[in-house]
């Protein structure tokens, strides 16, 4: 290879350029951060583990709009028994107070868009 | 495993302790969320949902809009300013609009300018529900037609089904154009079609409709057709009563009492 004295180090400095975002994260520790959704002050029971609600909450949630518009089932029984109402701006946001630091911290990480703001209204203000 | 009298003292000082504390500790955090809503106990029950309305009590003050307000309010109906984009649950039309069959020009004059409250029937024959492609609107077996709002996809099929001009569509973003945001309701989005829903939101929570609680003359009467001893029954044995296009077989469940 002739001029391999300057593509070799060239290349290595593109690739060291490239990946610049990545070592930069990796070394100022950003690259690790994951959104932390603010917990409810005095409340420390879910409607369901927070591994599930973690994982499903959407699927929950879809389920709990079919079963109150379509078939008037509005009370979520929980494994344990307790009663819920099936709504998410009385019994979610009944307990995590902020929008914003619950359900919109997260979405926009993760860059999801869920359409239920776009009609239910967030009980503390703001549409 | 056995409890010594130790560990027995130990347990009922412990449970003592967080009795007392779980008592004292919400008090004392202000920012302590209030927790979930109760779920409802004791929803309104029946088996077929109609409406009687008195055309003279609701006559006598022309002005009055109390039940459109609160109905307004209740359901974040938006208004807009061009008539073209209107949203309309309940609105009130001259009586030979309203009840077209009822009307000649030697009607009582009483009635002959009346202004009649409208909206949706609640029919037990809906033809909206029929020609939806979604079944985003559909008839409850408690007589309510009931809308999905998040199925509608805005063909306006049921706008046109619908003889009585009930239902409405959304031309336009109806947010801006709601006066007071009510959050225990939800709003609607653009191309999405929207009707009264005999507020069954608040019959889930055992209360009359917003329109039948507003209105001052009592005009409005509410109940189970089923139910031969509830106030609407006895009002409609006692009064002669008519309804809108009868003729069209849609079996409307709103009746005027003349």
């Amino acid at each position: 290879m002739h001029d391999a004295g300057k593509i070799i180090p060239g290349l290595a400095f593109f690739l060291v350029l490239a990946t610049a975002p990545i070592w930069y994260n990796v070394a100022s520790g950003h690259g690790a951060v994951v959104p932390e959704i603010e917990k409810p002050e005095g409340q420390t029971q879910c409607v369901a583990d927070a591994a599930f609600m973690r994982r499903e909450h959407m699927q929950l949630l879809l389920e709990w709009r079919d079963e109150v518009v379509r078939d008037r089932a509005r009370v979520y029984v929980t494994a344990d028994g307790r009663r819920y109402d099936k709504s998410l701006t009385r019994t979610c946001l009944g307990c995590h107070q902020s929008k914003a630091n619950s359900c919109d911290r997260c979405h926009n990480y993760l860059d999801v868009q869920p359409y239920c703001w776009e009609c239910h209204v967030d009980p503390r203000g703001g549409l | 495993m056995a409890v010594n009298r130790r560990r027995f003292f130990q347990l009922t000082g412990a449970t003592a302790l967080g009795v007392a504390s779980s008592q004292v500790l919400p008090a004392a955090s202000e920012e302590r969320s209030p927790g979930p809503a109760r779920p409802a106990d004791k929803p309104l029950v029946g088996q077929r949902w109609a409406m009687a309305i008195d055309v003279g009590k609701c006559r006598e003050e022309e002005d009055c809009r109390d039940c459109i307000a609160a109905c307004d309010k209740a359901h974040n109906v938006p208004h807009f300013d061009n008539k073209k984009d209107e949203v309309k649950w309940i609105w009130k039309e001259p009586f030979e609009e309203a009840l077209q069959n009822q009307s000649s020009q030697f009607q009582a004059e009483r009635l002959r300018h009346a202004h009649v409250l409208v909206f949706c029937n609640h029919c037990d024959n809906p033809p909206c529900t029929k020609v939806c492609p979604t079944q985003a609107t559909w008839k409850r077996d408690d007589g309510v037609v009931m809308m999905d709002w998040h199925r509608c996809i805005g063909c306006r099929y049921c706008v046109a089904g619908c003889p009585y001009g009930s239902r409405s569509f959304n031309w336009r973003d109806p947010r801006p154009h709601i006066d007071e945001l009510n959050p225990e309701f939800p709003t609607r989005t653009r191309g999405v079609v929207e009707k009264c829903n005999f507020c069954e939101e608040r019959l889930a929570r055992g209360e009359q409709p917003a329109c039948v609680v507003a209105c001052k003359e009592k005009a409005l009467i509410f109940g189970d057709l089923e139910d031969p001893e509830s106030e609407i029954r006895k009002v409609l044995r006692e009064r002669p009563s008519v309804r809108r296009k009868v003729a069209l077989g849609t079996q409307p469940q709103i009746f005027y009492l003349l």
